[in-house]
């Protein structure tokens, strides 16, 4: 049997046992939401923001997964990456303020550097966080969760230090305003142009994302090391520097999510990173820690279901990702998509 | 018999026990030593966080795990007191019941977090508390119609409490005995007691197998406890006496607001606290209440003069504006997680056994 035969066969028998339940509540979820709210022009504006929501939070959480897979390590800090990722960007948006004027083109252009330098930037920042913070206290459960979580207070302080406790807007870039509207119902439904570059900026991360993990070898490995990373180790692979190499990649990935997310709700709070880490939490405990496709469902349910409740019942949002939450758990206790590993 | 009240947990430490004394000496005394209001208000606070942070030792501390919602449960407390006082009016009845229901929510809201998370995974814990805590707190300031928002609400006491009785015409030892002081001895007496309770339940055989569960899980689950309810039953306790020091707060403060109950201030003051003085033993709470709540009075007053000092130089300035407190303690709660982990309590322990030895 030739490679490539193999590799079809693996692809198809993943296919097969693929578990789809958790898959459908996406879709049954937005078939609930279209009577309840009525309007089918406000439904898909809804949906559409939920699905662009979903997919930052996932750029997000992703890291953050993959890093409690690989290490056990569980790290409260990961909304450092999201404040700074946010703000660096907002920064680097009003430089090219000029940019952002003439074309779509140039604009879009100014928003895609400006969220690249700024997931450098906080690779970068990773890096010192997981030297800092984290490598001292490695292995130690409690003491990693009350660490970290001292690193997000502090980094919250220092955003507010140098940018100030108020809230920022951010103006959206002139050429991107305005909407297409979408012939459903009788007014039509609007869809903002610039979530929809947000939501194909997202889309074009999660392929690469996707790419890299499923297709290269360094992929294989990471999630070689979420199933046992100690076997993976007596292969002879030195699963310390992936993971310094993961900490770092997952940082990145939600500087850029964070640089999103604040173009997404077009003002920056300092409180931003606070905000974005509550719903990751939500999210990788929905999808059961460490697995990044159940991250990624889980993503989706609370982006949809927060827009729509957002939308029925203001006040209850935030109430509405938890209860979704509970009843996942009482469903799957494990998640949607339980890591089958050797360590308790 | 002094044993007996203590549970058979002594200090162990003689600096140890001259400190706690020196505290709860000076905590009895207050009102007729330094005259000042804002010295007793002080006092008052230092009074609660003992109880708040002896409560969230029992989690933290003796269970290990990490709680980000102990707030909500002070917070429940508070508005359970506050909520009667002001929509019913100043019974001591109505507050009463008002704190037997927010007791009753404290312990549903525990159990049901507990039974989600804890069945899992302990750390499953950590995340859902703190996604609980920040919800709580946005619902809290948005259902302004009841709670009074970010504003908060303020309330009278019952007359007993409050400071126009004056139940004896001449002053006692210097000074006016009025409802104010009648109120900081109920405070001290509820705190006392509750503190002594804590201290039997952490000595029981049940605290026992909390430890062990803290020490080695599976061998506590080998031995045949089921670690699970045992978990469960720690946090619930613990918010129930958390329950109790917001209420004690709402009473001494007469009003309620999210910043002085559910803010992440309150949770970071707690840490620290319970950092700072010791996890695993409850005479830490006291030390490090006392110790914080002190420097977080005084300091703040020089730091405000360091400020003005250095307004002028542009990043100085704002790192040392009292605004970025946070800023500070943060930084030193970090440093103390790294290398004073035992903390003062275990620091001065420590120092016993080796001169025992030598």
């Amino acid at each position: 049997m030739k490679a490539s035969d193999i590799g079809g066969e693996v692809r198809s028998v993943r296919w097969r046992t693929l578990d789809f339940w958790p898959c459908a509540l996406v879709l049954i979820a937005t078939a609930v939401a279209l009577p309840l709210i009525g309007s089918p022009s406000t439904w898909l504006t809804l949906t559409v923001a939920g699905i662009a929501a979903g997919i930052i939070i996932f750029i997000v959480a992703s890291g953050l997964t993959l890093v409690f897979g690989l290490m056990d390590v569980l790290n409260f800090g990961h909304g450092v990456f999201v404040g700074s990722g946010a703000y660096v960007a907002a920064a680097l948006m009003t430089h090219l303020a000029t940019w952002s004027r003439l074309t779509w083109a140039t604009a879009s252009a100014a928003i895609l550097i400006s969220m690249l330098t700024a997931a450098l930037a906080v690779g970068v920042v990773g890096w010192a966080f997981e030297r800092v913070v984290i490598r001292p206290v490695y292995g130690e459960h409690l003491k990693q969760i009350l660490v970290t979580m001292g690193g997000m207070i502090v980094a919250e302080e220092l955003i507010k230090v140098f940018w100030g406790p108020q809230q920022i807007p951010l103006a959206l870039p002139e050429a991107l305003r305005g909407a297409f509207i979408f012939p459903v119902g009788e007014h039509g439904a609007a869809v903002e142009r610039f979530r929809l570059l947000v939501i194909g900026i997202g889309l074009l991360v999660l392929a690469s994302l996707a790419y890299v993990l499923g297709r290269t070898k360094l992929g294989l490995l990471v999630r070689a090391g979420v199933l046992d990373s100690e076997m993976v180790e007596a292969l002879g692979y030195r699963i310390r520097r992936l993971f310094v190499w993961v900490f770092v990649a997952g940082a990145a990935l939600a500087g850029a999510g964070g640089a999103l997310w604040g173009f997404y709700q077009q003002n920056l709070v300092p409180q931003i990173g606070t905000q974005v880490n509550v719903l990751v939490f939500v999210v990788i405990i929905m999808g059961g820690l460490g697995s990044t496709f159940g991250c990624f469902i889980g993503a989706l349910l609370v982006g949809l279901i927060s827009n729509y409740a957002g939308f029925m019942a203001p006040k209850l949002a935030l109430f509405s990702t938890l209860g979704i939450m509970v009843l996942i758990l009482l469903w799957r206790p494990q998640g949607l998509y339980p890591v089958t590993s050797n360590r308790t | 018999m002094f044993k007996r009240i203590l549970s058979n947990d002594l200090p162990r430490s003689r600096p140890l026990t001259l400190c706690l004394l020196l505290i709860i000496a000076v905590l009895v005394i207050e009102p007729f030593l330094f005259h000042s209001e804002k010295a007793t208000a002080v006092a008052a606070k230092v009074l609660v966080f003992i109880l708040l942070a002896a409560s969230y030792d029992l989690v933290l501390g003796y269970t290990g795990i990490v709680s980000f919602a102990h707030s909500v449960f002070f917070g429940v407390g508070a508005y359970g007191i506050a909520l009667p006082a002001v929509y019913v009016g100043p019974s001591a009845l109505a507050m009463l019941a008002g704190f037997i229901c927010a007791c009753v929510i404290s312990a549903l809201i525990a159990f049901l977090i507990g039974l989600f998370s804890l069945r899992v995974k302990a750390i499953f814990y950590a995340m859902i508390t703190l996604a609980v805590a920040a919800s709580t707190q946005t619902l809290v300031s948005q259902m302004s119609e009841i709670t009074g928002g970010e504003d908060g609400v303020t309330f009278n006491v019952p007359a007993v409490l409050s400071a126009s009785f004056e139940p004896f015409h001449q002053p006692i030892w210097g000074i006016v005995i009025n409802g104010r002081v009648i109120t900081y001895y109920l405070v001290l007496l509820i705190v006392l007691v509750s503190f002594l309770i804590l201290l039997r339940i952490v000595n029981s055989p049940f605290g026992r197998v909390l430890q062990a569960i803290r020490e080695n899980e599976f061998r506590a689950e080998a031995l045949g406890f089921s670690v699970v309810r045992y978990r469960v039953a720690g946090t619930v306790i613990s918010a129930l006496f958390a329950t109790a020091a917001g209420g004690v707060l709402a009473l001494w403060l007469r009003y309620v607001g999210p910043d002085t109950t559910l803010g992440s201030e309150v949770m970071l003051d707690l840490l620290l606290i319970v950092v700072i003085g010791g996890m695993g033993t409850l005479y830490g709470a006291v030390i490090g209440a006392a110790l914080l709540v002190i420097v977080q009075n005084y300091l703040q007053d020089l730091l405000a003069i360091g400020a003005n000092l250095t307004a002028d130089v542009p990043l100085l300035g704002q790192l040392a504006s009292p605004d970025r407190w946070s800023l500070w303690l943060g930084l030193l709660f970090i440093l103390c997680v790294y290398y004073f982990p035992s903390g003062v309590v275990g620091r001065l322990r420590l120092r016993r056994r080796s001169s025992d030895v030598g």
